[in-house]
């Protein structure tokens, strides 16, 4: 929109804005050296520093203060950057959902749910009853005996 | 009746808290647009606001802020589609109506002087300045013709009318009166002489007739036709049928009349003809004037009167007669002061009639749309115009909500959450997602008037110029109340302090001090109670205050002790009580202060000596003495900015332990003052010799006197803003040789306390706990660096959080009206180009030339606060967070949050998320349960 950009001569000693097709022209300007800054919201343009000459009629030239890129032929500015002031808020997603400590915590569940029987399964029926039978031979070593072991 | 203006919301979700005001200050011009389309009134203002406003509603249709030092002198619509403004510098700027866009721009001159601004009949403009008229196409700006009258010498109080193809001037070249008479369409013009010398105290010109006011009391009336004007006299007395001892021509026009006002208060209506001059109406009483329009070829002008304090009556006199068409009594705000300014519109109304609508400007720079007796819209225009501010806390909660009220409150509370998980899962449909930001916007917590736990929910008390009092609820920018004080001038300096804070009666309001000065330009005083507006007390005070002082001492009631200091140094103490008296007396021999004199180029600490006999206007006053000066060369250095430590500031640890375990302390010196010098010259950026400009930055101690730093920069140029907080000073200055603006750092530690273990700091004198004293000599180490920055700086701030642990952002207002939030990290003087490792871990960043301005560090994102002149920060209860409220002519109130908000949820934290998980997770439980349950039920059974 270019009825909310403005141009400003040395910090705000003069202003102007561009009309509809986009020009922009200072009047009055005595020869010297000026900054020049543009205000758009959404865009960051480089300052720019232009010395008027004052011995050749008033020659201009321009350099983008940031750059120090010279501007030959016409003036053009163009923005370095648009800016984007919102941090982009994460689109929702599965993956992002699983991400966060709730997701992973569901997700171990699942594992627990689901792999860990597996793997009981997957292991050999005669070495289970191995050791099954190791577990039979041993007390199971249960929370009360472990507490009464402490005690003595 | 205030305006029911919204603040704009920011549009993204998670900066809901964000509030953008618009406004656009005292309206000085103003001219109705209501002929076809929309209606509206183009309006420009003291602050060189050029606006459209809506007619209906007073809303903006749009506003373009122009250059700040140059009023704007004339405003005019010309071609019915172009609104044409005059800078004070000479540009005639013609705007789009429908949207604001620039359509042409003409420098007329550019020494800036006082100018004119009138639409021809042919709808060409011409600026009449200081005996130059200038003749403007309003299609295109071209300058059509220019006629020099007195061949440069100046004329002053230039008074102009148009009649037929010519134009009149008339104005005085030193004490008398020249007259013009100008062909409109070539500018050729000649000098009219008059039958007889005058020395007029006022004219006015009216249709080609010249009416003045002699000093004799005579008006003198002559028709501008041919060489020599013929001047015809009338004496007042026997005109107005009544001895007036001093009478005033107002310059408002009526065409072919004018207006006379006189000691009395009365105003008369004068018809000016070729025959002489005769009374057509008088108006008993003070009036205010509206300008005058055309109906169907005579002329109409309306005359506001104050019956009370309440009311206004509106009195429309129009017609060959100058009858009284039309009277209203319109009851508006008591808090408004007097009218300043009227203008007036006619319109039909639908039963054909006509009617009268009229916009007035209230003394308090408010602006009211009047139509058919009552207050269409109003616009609280005095808050362009903040010039200080405080925040008080609201009052807490009181036991005993109803029931009926939480179960409201879970109702919405739960509806909010399901529409936000909704949303979340992206399900919501667009109603749903319309009501969610609806019930966001208008979430009844945040507009509530009672403290809230993380202590987001405050009253911003703001002081404006006008001398109007305003408190804005920090949840939805709403103002809560406003107070308008009528002795207070508005051309002093206008302060606010806090006057009681209070902490142990928390049932009681606190109340802050205002500061100013009267009519007379003596000192003025009020005491306003911050949450309900009402005004305490009001003090004139008999002198004229320089220096107000907030002592750290309360007396019992919790008032705090303030010491003015009147243009003799002599100090008053307030409250004037005994109990003060003596808090005072044990405090005494520590109260320093200092008066920084920018004319002189000097700095003076003071002491407090003796009280002394305060003779009849009674009080507590007590004699300062001199006990230090600085004086800066003046010829070579003008004080450019003196900032000191914010005195509430908290600041978590005096300790900074390096990466490689060494630790720094903190230089915390409250009384050490910061002050930039810079070589004077004129301050036009072009101008200056690159190699003779400097700048200095000094450190001193406000106690001692003594320079404790000095460090000079090259090539450098005001204006200097600067910030300081803790141990370390932000200044921003204008590099001219590089041609770039430059910010430098200097933090302070104190070396002495070298070699010192932990164990000694925690126990020994060099604990922060232990009071500091300006005359213990201090080993001080001074690091500084300087960075670009890539944009010219309005204002700085710093980040206050309430307990200091939180990292600091530096608050700077850019030229284009944003506010950039920027980590104090980036300007630590300890960057290098290559950080050792050990300064990496401890997070030293390394050096780049210039600052970086992320996008994101913008706490306005896309708004502009127009004219941005000063923003504050105010600690939330909440250790991350902050909140920012930045005023120019716009108000802009955000949260930031220097280290993110590690100690809270964000606020679209999803509750419900967490409660599903949490249910999911139950049920699951349960269901393995009975699973697990019958598996061994069957393994039991095999």
């Amino acid at each position: 929109k270019p009825a909310s950009v403005k141009l400003l001569l040395n910090g705000g000693e003069k202003i102007t804005f561009p009309l509809k097709n986009g020009y922009f022209a200072f009047q009055g300007i005595p020869a010297g050296t000026h900054l020049i800054e543009v205000s758009a919201p959404g865009f960051f343009f480089s300052p720019l520093r232009v010395d008027v000459s004052a011995r050749l009629h008033g020659q201009v030239r321009a350099s983008l203060v940031e750059t120090g890129r010279v501007l030959s032929g016409n003036l053009v500015l163009e923005p370095m950057r648009q800016e984007q002031y919102f941090e982009k808020r994460e689109p929702f997603s599965v993956l992002g959902l699983l991400k966060s400590p709730m997701g992973l915590m569901v997700a171990f569940m699942l594992i627990a749910v689901v792999v860990l029987p597996k793997l009981m399964d997957n292991i050999d029926p005669e070495e289970m009853k191995k050791i099954q039978e190791e577990m039979r031979n041993r007390p199971s070593p249960s929370f009360s005996n472990l507490l009464q072991g402490a005690r003595s | 009746m205030l305006s029911s203006k919204g603040w704009d919301p920011c549009l993204e979700t998670s900066f809901l808290h964000c509030r953008h005001q618009e406004y656009i200050g005292k309206v000085t011009h103003a001219v109705f647009q209501t002929a076809s389309g929309k209606k509206r009134v183009i309006v420009a203002t003291e602050k060189s606001v050029v606006a459209s406003l809506n007619l209906r509603s007073g809303e903006i249709f749009w506003r373009q802020v122009l250059e700040e030092s140059e009023p704007i002198d004339g405003l005019q619509v010309a071609l019915g589609k172009y609104a044409v403004s005059l800078s004070r510098g000479g540009s005639l700027r013609s705007f789009h109506l429908p949207d604001g866009s620039l359509i042409w721009e003409t420098s007329l001159y550019t020494s800036p002087s006082p100018a004119q601004l009138f639409l021809l009949p042919s709808d060409d403009l011409l600026v009449l300045k200081q005996g130059i008229v200038y003749v403007v196409s309003s299609a295109d700006g071209r300058l059509l013709w220019t006629a020099d009258l007195l061949d440069e010498s100046r004329l002053a109080q230039t008074s102009l009318s148009f009649e037929g193809k010519n134009i009149y001037v008339a104005g005085f070249s030193g004490s008398s009166i020249a007259l013009f008479r100008i062909d409109a369409s070539t500018g050729a013009f000649t000098t009219l002489k008059t039958t007889e010398p005058l020395n007029p105290s006022s004219f006015v010109l009216s249709s080609g007739v010249f009416a003045a006011l002699d000093t004799q009391g005579d008006i003198v009336t002559g028709l501008m036709e041919g060489e020599v004007v013929e001047l015809q006299k009338t004496s007042l007395a026997t005109l107005l049928d009544s001895p007036v001892s001093s009478a005033q021509l107002l310059p408002d026009k009526i065409p072919g009349g004018c207006v006379l006002s006189t000691d009395g208060g009365s105003i008369f209506v004068l018809g000016l003809d070729k025959k002489g001059v005769e009374v057509l109406q008088q108006i008993q009483g003070p009036a205010v004037v509206s300008n005058s329009i055309v109906l169907d070829g005579t002329f109409a002008q309306s005359f506001l009167q104050r019956v009370n304090s309440k009311e206004i009556r509106v009195r429309v006199l129009s017609g060959k007669e100058w009858i009284e068409t039309a009277e209203e009594t319109v009851e508006v705000d008591p808090n408004k002061g007097g009218v300043q300014k009227v203008f007036m519109n006619a319109y039909i109304k639908t039963d054909r009639s006509r009617g009268f609508r009229v916009l007035i400007v209230g003394q308090d720079h408010s602006l009211a749309l009047l139509q058919q007796g009552k207050v269409v819209w109003s616009r609280e225009e005095a808050l362009a115009s903040v010039v200080d501010t405080l925040t008080a806390e609201l009052p807490l909660e009181k036991a005993g909500v109803s029931v009926a009220e939480v179960e409201h409150d879970l109702y919405e509370w739960l509806k909010g959450h399901v529409l936000r998980l909704k949303s979340t899962l992206m399900l919501a449909t667009a109603e749903e997602q319309t009501a969610l930001q609806a019930l966001r916007l208008n979430n009844a917590d945040k507009t509530k008037m009672t403290r809230d736990h993380n202590g987001f929910r405050k009253l911003i008390v703001v002081l404006t110029s006008s001398g109007k009092l305003f408190a804005l609820h920090t949840g939805n920018g709403g103002i809560v109340w406003s107070r308008f004080i009528p002795e207070l001038s508005t051309k002093g300096s206008l302060k606010l302090y806090p006057w009681r804070i209070p902490h142990k009666h928390v049932d009681e309001n606190p109340v802050a001090l205002v500061l100013g000065s009267s009519h007379d330009g003596t000192g003025f005083a009020a005491w306003v109670d911050m949450l309900t507006g009402s005004v305490q007390e009001t003090l004139a005070l008999p002198y004229s205050v320089k220096l107000a002082l907030a002592l750290p001492l309360v007396d019992s009631s919790e008032r705090r002790l303030h010491l003015l200091i009147d243009d003799q140094n002599k100090a008053h103490l307030y409250p004037t009580s005994d109990e003060s008296l003596s808090l005072f007396e044990k405090y005494m021999q520590n109260v320093y202060f200092y008066i920084a004199d920018k004319g002189a180029g000097q700095i003076e600490g003071y002491n407090i000596k003796s009280q002394i006999d305060s003779g009849e206007e009674g009080g507590l006053v007590f004699l300062s003495q001199k006990i230090w000066s600085v004086l800066f060369p003046k010829d070579s250095e003008t004080i450019a900015a003196i900032t000191t430590r914010r005195a509430d500031e908290m600041v978590h640890t005096q300790a900074k332990v390096l990466g490689n375990r060494d630790v720094w302390y903190k230089y915390l010196n409250k009384n050490m003052v910061f002050v930039a010098t810079v070589t004077p010259q004129d301050s036009r950026v072009g101008a200056a010799n690159p190699e003779e400009t400097w700048l200095v930055a000094y450190l001193i101690d406000s106690v001692t006197g003594q320079i404790l730093h000095r460090v000079s920069h090259a090539h450098a140029q005001g204006p200097v803003h600067a910030v300081f907080s803790e141990n370390w000073v932000v200044y921003c200055y204008f590099n001219v040789r590089n041609h770039r603006h430059e910010m430098s750092v200097l933090e302070v530690y104190d070396k002495s306390a070298d070699g010192k273990d932990v164990l000694q700091l925690m126990l020994g004198r060099y604990n922060a706990s232990v009071p500091f004293s300006s005359f213990s000599p201090r080993n001080l180490e001074v690091k500084g660096q300087s960075y670009f920055f890539p944009s010219t700086v309005r204002t700085m701030s710093v980040t206050f959080t309430a307990r200091g642990i939180t990292g600091k952002q530096i608050l700077v207002g850019t030229i284009g009206n944003q506010v950039i939030a920027l980590d104090k990290r980036f300007l630590d003087p300890r960057r290098s180009a290559d950080p050792t490792p050990m300064e990496r871990e401890e997070g030293v960043i390394p050096l780049s030339e210039g600052l970086p301005v992320f996008p994101q560090s913008y706490l306005t994102h896309a708004a502009r606060v127009e004219e941005l002149r000063g923003i504050i920060s105010v600690p939330a209860r909440l250790e991350s967070t902050c909140l920012v409220f930045a005023y120019g002519i716009d108000l802009f109130f955000t949260r930031t949050a220097p280290s993110r908000t590690y100690d809270s949820l964000t606020e679209d934290f999803s509750y419900a998320l967490l409660l599903i998980t949490i249910v999911v997770l139950v049920v699951a439980i349960a269901v393995s349960m009975v699973l697990s349950q019958r598996k061994e039920l069957r393994e039991k059974w095999k």
